[in-house]
């Protein structure tokens, strides 16, 4: 287990020789920047001055533009985090089933506030942090929590409660999909895009992910069987897309290439007005 | 015509270590990759514009349409700039659950996707810009890459074709702003993400002021399907201007909330009938059909077709699909706050109508919520809603006014109640899975 204290050793050699190999990694080395500040974290345990100085140096830009970009993503933390970083989601849908009374269970159980880290009591193995979250994209698994950023999926305020004593202990802890949770420093590394050997643990999917495939599967219901015909001369496909499918469905397609004309008007003025009522995704606009 | 459900993309899921190349390949994965080499570029983006898909990222916007923008012709300033692609797989819109998923169970449907479309739009380098806090995803991402480097899908002349490909898997740090796009690009190009005046549009000047195309995780991960069985095939599912299938994630009281792969125009009743009703004992009372940027529907629209049209039609929008389903238990006004909580916090700070405005919508409505308001502030917050809505550079503003405006529209005596009851006159308790085994759970 790696120590939670701060700085301690620094930036040594190693560490500036990964940092330039993230900035490697793209056309413009700036671009590596956020990887690079997950590997300051996971060096550090935080975001340090030393660690900014550090990003400044080896992509010729100011300290005052690193810690722009430091203080603006919330993963990034000034201050020393804990071996577990432990999260409950409160935006509304884990909220309303549960997360409130998880939330709340735990900062009484820890004594902590949020954004808070435990003290080490006789014993303890390790220091947990408490924060809570904002949507985790899990809410088919709702209520959601995530240690150093894996999936804990359908908790209940005992389990909780279960769980941060299993982290404070050492016991083996478990992410619902994927594998023995890391420490909060290990994990950082990974997001700085270092691999860990861990990505074949864990199942490929929990069961409500699996809920409709497997209704599908019950019922023998699939996507309509694709035309095989065209695999032996790969480049036809696309030329007559009739051939493809059963006569009679090429008047349909006609049709429809007809009626694209209107979709394609109200996307063009949907993408052209960007700031208008077209919220749906604030901009995923793919 | 289609069955009910009809699992495409999900169709692997189940699979045994899905997510490794060998069962991908095992399963007819990268034959679609073999095809589009042998096929013109410009044929590809005709069969994607063909196919009818329109982006799965909640906007709609036609892919191939999309794609066709990029300039191509190397006479010109833009044309002649090196090109990129970057899947948007910042999942975050609240609700939003369906490429989280995708992206551990079967990485390389979106990989085989990512070489497919970089060949259509002629690029050399593309970038898979993945929310910083789904580390497993992450892991089986950069998974997938290497195995398709390893395999000689990425690299340089990819399968003797002369084609060139890197693909770079990129972490981000905690921002939903950098779900929209040219925030995302900020991000990737190493800043605060804070979203770009468009035009110019990233077709003509994106990531590094050159072509870029940003697609989502979803839009990119159907191209290998509508390549391999064609574009008409695609199009025989969905609706007259919603082609193809996608994926619905439905979440909250219901029976079984989780993943279901259908046509799009499918209706929230027969998506409800398969999840096994509402969670026992409950109705229905409030949902999102696309997560919470998308105006809130009531039990009223259960037959509305879940399309880009149909659910237009009815004031909301389609989104992310992201089924958000609440039951009479919950309080609508406790569930708008704390949405508008989120935008408040995840306002990038540089418009004001945004910045200032969702801190004064959160102001107004937490009053109301503890009961100390008064009628005239349900006005109020529709004239703020007002006053942010197409306001800001981006979409987030006017996202954050949906809760607000749909719920009042469809729940106004139940704001008035807090008023009259002098608090929430809900039992939070109730609405929890855990509600049965009370406080001991």
């Amino acid at each position: 287990m790696t120590q939670t204290t701060s700085s301690g050793e620094g930036l040594g050699e190693t560490t500036y020789a990964e940092l330039r190999e993230i900035a490697a990694r793209y056309p413009e080395a700036r671009s590596g920047l956020l990887p690079m500040l997950h590997l300051v974290q996971s060096v550090e345990g935080r975001i340090t001055p030393e660690g900014i100085e550090a990003c400044a140096d080896i992509l010729d830009i100011s300290a005052a533009d690193v810690s722009g970009v430091a203080t603006f993503y919330t993963m990034y933390k000034r201050k020393p985090v804990g071996d577990y970083h432990v999260g409950v989601c409160t935006n509304t849908l884990c909220a309303v089933m549960g997360g409130d009374e998880i939330f709340s269970r735990l900062k009484d159980h820890l004594d902590v506030g949020n954004d808070e880290t435990t003290d080490r009591r006789p014993g303890d193995r390790a220091s947990v942090t408490l924060e809570h979250l904002e949507c985790n994209a899990a809410c088919d698994y709702a209520p959601v929590m995530m240690v150093n950023w894996e999936f804990m999926d359908n908790m209940t305020p005992s389990s909780a409660t279960q769980l941060v004593d299993d982290l404070r202990a050492g016991a083996e802890v478990h992410s619902t999909r994927g594998p023995r949770v890391v420490t909060w420093r290990e994990a950082a590394r990974g997001l700085a895009g270092f691999p860990d050997g861990l990505a074949d643990e864990g199942p490929s999917a929990g069961p409500p992910s699996l809920v409709g495939l497997g209704i599908a599967r019950e019922r023998g219901w699939t996507a309509p069987v694709a035309p095989r015909e065209h695999h032996q001369d790969p480049g036809l496909d696309r030329a007559d897309p009739a051939r493809a499918v059963p006569q009679g469905r090429g008047q349909e397609m006609a049709a429809a290439q007809e009626s694209d004309d209107s979709v394609v008007e109200s996307a063009m003025v949907e993408e052209k007005s960007g700031t208008t009522t077209t919220a749906a995704e604030k901009g995923d606009a793919s | 015509m289609t069955d009910t459900l009809t699992p495409v993309l999900t169709d692997d899921w189940d699979a045994e270590r899905s997510w490794t190349l060998a069962t991908y390949e095992g399963r007819g994965g990268y034959d679609a990759l073999r095809k589009a080499l042998a096929m013109a570029p410009d044929d590809i983006i005709a069969a994607v514009k063909d196919s009818g898909l329109r982006g799965r990222g909640g906007a709609g916007f036609p892919t191939g349409m999309k794609w066709g923008f990029i300039p191509q012709d190397a006479a010109t300033e833009a044309g002649a700039k090196p090109k990129y692609l970057v899947v948007n797989a910042d999942e975050s819109e609240p609700g939003t659950c369906k490429d989280t998923p995708l992206l551990m169970a079967t990485p390389h449907t979106l990989v085989e996707g990512v070489i497919i479309s970089s060949f259509a739009i002629r690029a050399h380098t593309a970038f898979i810009y993945i929310r910083g806090e789904v580390l497993h995803v992450i892991r089986r991402v950069q998974a997938a890459v290497a195995e398709a480097y390893a395999a000689g899908h990425l690299g340089t002349d990819i399968h003797g074709s002369g084609y060139d490909l890197d693909v770079v898997v990129h972490a981000g740090a905690g921002a939903y702003i950098c779900g929209e796009e040219t925030a995302l690009l900020e991000g990737l190009e190493g800043r605060r993400g804070q979203p770009r005046l468009r035009p110019p549009f990233p077709a003509v000047a994106g990531l590094y002021a050159s072509p870029t195309v940003i697609n989502n995780v979803e839009s990119i991960a159907s191209v290998p399907s509508i390549i391999g069985n064609g574009a008409a095939w695609f199009a025989s599912m969905g609706t007259e201007k919603s082609k193809g299938f996608g994926i619905f994630s439905l979440s909250g009281h219901v029976t079984r909330p989780g993943q279901y792969e259908a046509p799009l125009g499918i209706t929230l009743r027969e998506l409800i009938d398969l999840a096994g009703g509402m969670r026992a004992g409950h109705e229905l009372k409030f949902w999102t059909p696309g997560g919470s940027s998308t105006p809130l529907l009531t039990h009223e629209h259960l037959d509305v077709p879940l399309d880009f049209e149909g659910v237009a039609g009815v004031g909301s929008m389609l989104g992310t699909r992201a089924l958000q389903l609440f039951d009479e238990t919950t309080c609508v006004v406790r569930a708008v706050l704390r949405w508008t909580e989120f935008y408040k916090h995840e306002s990038c700070g540089k418009c004001t109508p945004c910045r200032e405005g969702t801190w004064w919508l959160v102001q107004t409505l937490a009053r109301l919520e503890n009961g100390e308001g008064q009628e005239s502030d349900l006005e109020m917050l529709l004239d703020q809603c007002e006053n942010i809505l197409g306001r800001s550079f981006c979409a987030l503003a006017d996202g954050a006014t949906s809760p607000i405006s749909s719920s009042i529209a469809f729940f106004r005596d139940e704001y008035l109640a807090h008023l009259s009851h002098g608090g929430c006159p809900f039992d939070p308790a109730a609405s929890t899975l855990f509600e049965t085994a009370g406080a001991s759970a």
